[in-house]
């Protein structure tokens, strides 16, 4: 029957664009409430009630609920404070600085910041696989690429966790502008983008490292986050958005950018303000407390007026009068409201849920109504998802599938419960899409240019062989630290900078079974029974317990 | 299934104290897998189905020491006194002294771990261009790597690498095995839109795939019959993934039966040269070796920088032995993304800083001789008063080695390297005529 077969076209549509394909049970979940009413629950997933027991596991995850200032404390202070001991036992004499200590320390230490990136991954993952918000779930790993940060680079491992739950996560669906301010007033972002240390030449706080202009996150702002890469902006805007933007950072280092507002005579005086000399955000706390110093952001971000271009300026043809970090926010609905950023959005919008090339029509709809809603991220979705263009059956299983959605979606598919996502990460990494480590600004790209190659599809069905015949070890947590034991030594992997890759070891767990084979007569029913002749022919051909991997493998699951 | 996962390439940039075995061995590994891939060459149909329109050889092969190599202490200027005064430790010791200096022109002298490669700059095609490094001033690995196989220092967005567009330059279709890379991804300097045969290997290289048992594959080969992009991925993946294990297996049997030698990386570069010798549709092949981080205990003639350079010396100038009639078409570049500070720091070592010494190797090399204009090492004259200064752009030497030997057009080089600065002079003369 036709009508039939266009009707399971349109719920596995909606399934594989928004979500990461089908759990068990979702297909029939769909077929009773229709593909419409499915999009329109997605839409508005407080409506969606989260199982208990995936809430508490999110839950558990104690450093996913820490502030970045919470984080440096628990994570970065001890290699700072092993820094200071040494050398303050050794007096003056640098050569009889105890590196051994700080070695120690800092060994320990990372094997902590470590646990912090996994436990990142882990909550995404756990989200993405079982949450029943899928289009959250999306969305959140869409606007994350968007607004990209390197979890390799310095501290960014123990804040990118913070930044994708705070920054992202809370604003998928709300207006633009408060993504964009999310992300601008986070230290991942600062830090990433080098703002952190863009400064006014010749300012009372120019200093040390802290002595020019750098132009890096206003670049980026303006071509990757805003108003694309041909969105009208000159050199010299960027430089006038680099000077609306300096100040715009992290708490003061300890012994740099000294000078200005907060360097006052007295404050060694003060309890605990040695303390606070060796860790900056100790001596941001005092700041928090002591009247007339500028207002510092409780999420760890701060704006050092001490630093700052106070100068009138012109950005895109808008006058911006000097008078400090409202500048920026100036700028920030400037670049927001704009029609370039509107046109931006929705094509990546529509690359992403629509096609590789997406209909220029639809774009311009959507970016219509991003400017009528003043963007609101949600009605700029509700034009894409009731759009011709969306629900054409060209359309359907049109994307080839990134690493992240294979993976995910193959798991989504086996419905097996996951308590080691190292085997996921490693996959996602062997194909070139660690989880949080694209090194560059822009992300990693959803075309099937990007990922379709060679090796890639012997990986991708390894993986299926893999999975498909339950010989992952998913189902043991391999992380003993989890328990309160000691500390089990990871492999010293997780590159600062240069590798572009977080590196989460392929490591099975060496207890207990590893899974539950997928079976495959359910498999297929949590797809929708729905194969091209050539894949039901081959899974027919083959014995059982290579049903399922086949499955996994089929080009139609390549796709989504 | 115990495939593998470890990333080689991972934290060659962060590990101040990086594992000389290790490294090498990644290294090892690498040339493994490119000569293993050799094979592949072999195979009548998709890999061989492949259309250059020239029938030339010349060819290009681009080795990243990804931490930034001390270029000082490579190839080392003992003509001027700073060098001794900024270097108390960790200085090579000079022509003459045990351990000391090769000295290569009267004013520079390699560091002795690379004696292995006096054959090749007696001989004149082996090369140096010092003082050579990034416009771009950053002391960032993350983003001086990024640049330097951009190929845009500088401009954070292009998405492509500098050695894919060069590829991309030649008319004419591109057959899957003109680019050859080694590591799990496609790295910058190879994305691009022209196909890089990419060998996805770690750790447990030789370790078999699901995809390698018979029956999987029989499987799998019933879904995938389209002529889709698919499909036709997944048989090109095929034929590749067969080749490979079996050349695999062929070289385990050798190692088993000759005892590998710890000097193996020159039997490594050997095969290197066979796959050459056996595909001459190989334009381009890359590899990356890390550990040149030196922040702490550098060393001098002993120690960990020599540790690195040792291997690294023996397996080029292996290379250039057992590539036989084909040196005479090849380029081997060493390039690294700056330099470090020309004082030592207070733990034996040297921090990030700015100009390096670019290395160029090869038949159609006019070598025997350090290129380059150097600024010298007085304070005034050093980078913001502690680095090497950059008096040639590394797109200069790699301009002139696709326009001299790869007979690249300037519109060619200017889709390579988009808005390259204007020839200096300074390596002119680079490349024989």
């Amino acid at each position: 029957m036709v009508g039939e077969e266009s009707k399971q076209d349109r719920i596995l549509h909606v399934l594989n664009r928004l979500a990461f394909g089908p759990r068990p049970g979702e297909f029939e979940h769909v077929s009773a409430i229709g593909p419409e009413r499915y999009v329109q629950e997605q839409l508005h997933p407080e409506s969606i009630s989260i199982p208990g027991d995936l809430s508490r596991r999110v839950n558990d995850l104690h450093t996913l609920h820490m502030n970045p200032i919470a984080l440096f404390i628990e994570y970065q202070r001890p290699i700072n404070l092993a820094r200071k001991d040494a050398k303050s036992d050794a007096g003056g004499d640098k050569a009889s600085i105890d590196k051994t200590s700080i070695k120690d320390a800092t060994k320990d230490a990372r094997i902590q910041q470590r646990v912090v990136m996994r436990e990142a991954v882990e909550a995404r993952m756990m989200r993405a696989i079982e949450g029943p918000r899928q289009l959250q779930e999306v969305m959140t790993a869409f606007w994350f690429n968007h607004f990209n940060v390197f979890a390799g680079k310095g501290l960014d491992l123990i804040w990118t966790g913070a930044f994708e739950e705070t920054a992202i996560r809370p604003h998928t669906f709300g207006k633009f502008r408060t993504l964009l301010g999310a992300t601008a007033h986070h230290p991942a972002m600062m830090f990433y983008l080098d703002n952190w240390q863009n400064t006014n030449p010749g300012s009372p706080g120019s200093k040390g490292k802290f002595e020019g202009i750098n132009e890096n996150y206003a670049r980026e702002l303006m071509e990757l986050h805003t108003l694309g890469v041909n969105g009208g902006y000159s050199q010299a805007d960027v430089i006038a958005l680099a000077h609306i933007l300096t100040g715009w950072g992290l708490p003061k280092p300890a012994g740099g950018g000294g000078g200005g507002t907060n360097r006052r005579p007295g404050a060694a005086g003060m309890p605990g303000a040695e303390m606070a000399g060796m860790f900056p955000f100790m001596r941001r706390r005092q700041n928090l407390m002591r009247p007339g110093i500028a207002a510092v952001d409780p999420s760890g971000f701060y704006f050092d007026e001490s630093r700052h271009d106070f100068s009138n300026k012109t950005l895109l043809g808008h006058q911006i009068e000097g008078g400090g970090i409202d500048e920026g926010e100036h700028a920030l609905d400037i670049l927001a409201r704009s029609p370039a950023t509107a046109k931006h959005l929705s094509f990546k919008l529509a690359q992403y849920f629509v096609a590789d090339d997406p209909p220029k029509a639809l774009v311009e709809r959507m970016a219509q109504r991003y400017l009528a809603t003043d963007g609101e991220t949600r009605a700029v979705l509700e034009t894409m998802f009731t759009s011709a263009e969306f629900w054409d059956p060209r359309n359907y299983g049109a994307k080839f599938k990134t690493p992240y959605e294979y993976v995910v979606s193959c798991v989504r598919a086996t419905g097996v419960p996951i308590r080691n996502y190292r085997p996921l990460y490693g996959t996602m990494q062997i194909l070139g899409m660690p989880l949080y480590a694209c090194q560059t600004p822009n992300g990693y790209a959803n075309t099937q240019d990007a990922w379709l190659n060679p090796d890639a599809m012997m990986t991708r069905l390894s993986f299926a062989t893999a999975l498909g015949s339950g010989n992952l070890p998913l189902e043991n947590p391999p992380f003993e630290e989890d328990a309160g034991a000691a500390p089990r030594p990871e492999p010293p992997a997780v590159p600062r900078k240069g590798g572009g890759k977080v590196n989460i070891n392929f490591d099975p767990a060496p207890h207990g079974p590893k899974m539950t084979p997928p079976d495959p007569v359910q498999l297929a029913a949590t797809l929708g029974d729905y194969f091209s002749p050539a894949t039901a022919n081959a899974v027919e051909a083959s014995p059982t317990n290579l049903r399922a991997p086949l499955i996994l493998g089929s080009p139609e699951f390549m796709k989504r | 299934m115990k495939q593998n996962f470890q990333n080689t390439n991972a934290c060659i940039a962060c590990n101040p104290r990086p594992a000389t075995a290790l490294s090498r061995r990644a290294f090892l590994r690498r040339a493994a897998v490119l000569s293993a891939s050799g094979i592949v060459l072999l195979s009548p149909h998709a890999w061989a189905a492949r259309s250059l329109e020239t029938d030339s050889k010349r060819r290009l092969i681009v080795v990243f020491l990804r931490g930034a190599v001390d270029g000082l202490n490579v190839v080392v200027p003992h003509g001027e006194p700073a060098y001794y005064d900024a270097r108390p430790t960790i200085a090579i010791g000079r022509i003459g002294a045990s351990d000391g200096l090769i000295d290569l022109d009267g004013h520079f002298g390699l560091h002795p771990a690379l004696a292995p490669m006096q054959t090749q700059w007696r001989d004149g095609t082996l090369a140096f261009v010092h003082a050579c490094g990034s416009p771009d001033p950053t002391r960032s690995h993350f983003d001086a790597q990024d640049f330097m196989e951009s190929g845009t220092p500088g401009v954070r967005t292009t998405q492509d690498g500098w050695l894919n567009r060069s590829l991309a330059a030649i008319p004419g279709t591109h057959g899957p095995t003109e680019a050859l890379s080694l590591g799990p991804t496609v790295p910058r300097i190879l994305s691009g839109k022209v196909p890089v045969a990419n060998i996805a290997l770690g750790r447990a290289a030789e370790r078999p795939m699901p995809m390698d048992r018979p029956v999987i594959e029989a499987a799998f080969d019933k879904m995938y019959v389209g002529n889709d992009s698919i499909s036709r991925a997944y048989r090109d993946g095929r034929q590749a993934r067969m080749r490979l294990i079996g050349e695999l297996t062929q070289d385990m049997t050798e190692a088993n039966a000759g005892a590998p030698s710890p000097q193996g990386f020159s039997d490594d570069t050997d095969r290197l040269a066979r796959l050459i010798g056996r595909d001459p549709t190989i334009r381009v092949a890359f590899m990356a070796l890390g550990g040149w981080d030196t922040h702490v205990s550098e060393g001098a003639a002993q120690g960990q920088l020599a540790g690195h350079l040792k291997p690294l010396g023996e397996g080029l100038a292996s290379l250039a032995k057992s590539l036989g009639p084909n040196y005479q078409d090849t380029v081997i570049l060493v390039i690294s993304e700056f330099g470090r500070t020309m004082h030592e720091n207070g733990n034996g070592g040297t921090d990030h800083g700015h100009g390096n010494v670019m290395w160029v190797m090869g038949g159609p090399v006019k070598g025997g001789k350090v290129y380059g204009k150097w600024p010298g090492l007085s304070t005034a004259s050093l980078y913001q008063e502690r680095d090497l200064a950059v008096t040639t752009d590394f797109r200069e030497p790699i301009a002139t080695v696709l326009r001299s030997h790869m007979q690249f057009t300037d519109a060619q080089l200017d889709r390579v390297f988009p808005g390259r600065p204007r020839s200096s002079g300074n390596v002119d003369g680079l490349i024989k005529a």
